[in-house]
């Protein structure tokens, strides 16, 4: 029955390994094995759906000594989300290399950082944790590293050092918590931990090698370069997906492991940092000449959303209230996933149609590219949290729960970084729709440009409409059994 | 007397200290990656401390196995930094 769990991290694992001895192929290879996992992370969602959280212990090890997956609806659903978004970008990503060379080196990586991805949101333990996270930055690196010019090179440069750094810091913490309690499992560590100093101390390892992977501010330094030099492809999946698994871990050991340790306090701190943020990057993406950068700074400031939540869901009692509220932050992460992947996939239509990606230099690409400059408009709709979005119903409930919390000071925050979200948009559409030369007049309708359209469909529409039964399956079936 | 786990502990905690003091200060490539890595053998050190159970006992086998893992990870990241590193410099001359 739980045998989807195995297969969503074998099938691109094989096809990693398969794609890289057999590259004539590797195009449909990459595409066949992400539409089987994408299956298979659909049939885990609805074995979470009908029976609850379930644990698979590989080998059938006692747990502590093999590796043990589980799913539950938070991983469940963010697996769904990540597999969907890779499927768009593979899709993408079969058109967009000519390189034959480039293309040989793109699918074995690309396929390795969606095994990184999937065992990553399945890990059941520390240890499979910090293994996974550096698989996943060690493919992210080589995959920013493809563009294969000064820029690209310094940007991953940078972002393996300051990832080497975070994930030993993590390391380090984890090293404390088996020390204090001996296990590394997840939910037997969620029974046993108590506030001492020394899970204190370990907590706040992990949690600061976390933030620099997560690129909270002032730790952001590193992503903008990086993400902006990516081919667009890759840039798409670091957005919407690296950056937010290191999330989904800080939520994990925050919430549901180590909630006898945090103090309000600290939680009030990352929610301060998590505002600083929002107004930081939405600021800086105003500021931004060149489309790709201007997406990378807005990932910044919704990052910055996600964190904001924190102090409230530590600060809410237990009941609906705080559902609500860890529901919202996940159909923000959810919407934020789907539109900065459309978003960065359109991007790369427009560079390679343009030549360039300078904002200012846009003008009759809305007459050349109608489709793709209404799918970067619909994303943009998401992203500033306009109805029917997503993250409109995210942000509702933001508002909310920081009245609900009597933290009143959240809502002027979400505000102000609303009115600049809506600044920047516009400023890409206002050049876009303005007259210009050197671009082609001859209209232009491709198949690239159908998986970004799709993606921000799902990201503007589907969630905002559909995301009703999200609030029930979350409530009901989050937390591991046992833990 | 302080005990010999206990020992090695301190000194991979101060192993930890150094290399990540050195590690932010340095912005050389070369300087920063062996920074790193002095970082890393703190982090394993303390890991063998913790699986030290006295001499007549059996070492507890899991952090050492988590240490081999460390290791790899480490190696291979060091590998892929100074690969990259090369590749910066051989555009840098073109």
């Amino acid at each position: 029955m739980s045998d989807a769990i195995i297969w969503v991290i074998m099938i691109p694992l094989l096809g990693s390994l398969i794609s890289l001895t057999w590259s004539r192929y590797a195009s449909f290879i990459a595409i066949t094995s992400n539409m089987l996992a994408l299956a298979a992370s659909i049939i885990i969602v609805r074995q979470v759906y009908q029976s609850g959280p379930f644990i698979h212990q590989l080998g059938s090890w006692q747990t502590g000594l093999g590796i043990s997956l589980r799913a539950d609806a938070l991983s469940s659903i963010l697996l769904v989300m990540s597999m969907s978004v890779i499927s768009a970008a593979t899709f993408y990503a079969s058109t967009y290399f000519t390189d034959a060379v480039k293309r040989a080196r793109f699918w074995p990586l690309w396929l390795m950082l969606v095994v990184a991805l999937n065992a990553l949101l399945l890990s059941g333990d520390l240890f499979n944790l910090y293994v996974t996270l550096e698989l996943l930055g060690l493919s992210a690196i080589a995959l920013t590293a493809l563009s294969d010019n000064r820029a690209a090179l310094q940007a991953a440069i940078r972002y393996l050092s300051i990832g080497l750094l975070g994930s030993l810091v993590f390391l380090a913490g984890v090293a404390l918590v088996y020390t204090g309690y001996g296990t590394l499992d997840l939910a037997t560590l969620s029974n046993v931990v108590q506030a001492s100093p020394l899970s204190q101390v370990a907590f706040g390892l992990m949690t600061a090698g976390l933030l620099i992977k997560s690129a909270l501010f002032p730790l952001h330094f590193w992503l903008p370069s990086a993400h902006a030099s990516a081919p667009a492809p890759v840039s798409a999946a670091l957005s919407a997906l690296v950056v937010k698994v290191a999330v989904y871990i800080l939520l994990r050991l925050w919430i549901d492991v180590f909630d006898p340790v945090l103090t309000p306090f600290s939680a009030m701190l990352l929610g301060m940092l998590g505002a600083i943020a929002v107004i930081w990057g939405s600021w800086q993406a105003l500021q931004a000449q060149r489309l790709k950068l201007m997406a990378a700074y807005s990932t910044v400031a919704q990052i910055g959303y996600l964190f904001i939540f924190l102090p409230l869901i530590v600060a809410l009692p237990d009941g609906p209230l705080k559902d609500a509220a860890y529901t919202a932050l996940l159909l923000m992460a959810l919407t934020h996933g789907f539109a900065k992947s459309a978003f960065f996939l359109s991007a790369g239509v427009i560079q390679q149609y343009c030549g360039h990606d300078r904002i200012a230099e846009l003008g009759g690409t809305a007459r050349a590219l109608p489709l793709t400059i209404f799918v970067i408009a619909l994303s943009g709709v998401a992203l500033i949290g306009l109805p029917p979005s997503g993250s409109f119903l995210g942000k509702w409930h933001l508002i909310s729960s920081s009245l609900h919390a009597g933290q009143w000071w959240w809502v002027p925050v979400i505000a102000a970084g609303s009115i600049l979200a809506t600044a920047y948009v516009f400023r890409i559409l206002g050049h876009a729709f303005a007259p210009g030369e050197g671009v082609d007049q001859v209209l232009k309708w491709g198949r690239e440009e159908i998986p970004a359209l799709i993606l921000a469909l799902l990201a503007t529409l589907i969630l905002g409409f559909g995301s009703a039964g999200l609030w029930d399956f979350v409530s009901q079936h989050n937390g591991f059994p046992g833990g | 007397m302080i005990s010999e786990q206990l020992l090695y502990s301190l000194a991979g905690i101060g192993l930890f200290a150094i290399g990540l003091r050195a590690t932010l200060l340095h912005h050389m490539l070369l300087p920063r990656l062996l920074a790193l890595n002095v970082c890393g053998a703190g982090v394993f050190l303390i890991f063998i401390a913790i699986a030290y159970a006295g001499v007549e006992n059996m070492a507890d086998p899991v952090p050492q196995a988590l240490v081999l893992t460390g290791i790899v990870v480490a190696v291979s990241a060091t590998a892929m930094a100074l690969a990259l590193g090369r590749r910066l410099e051989a555009l840098k001359d073109e």
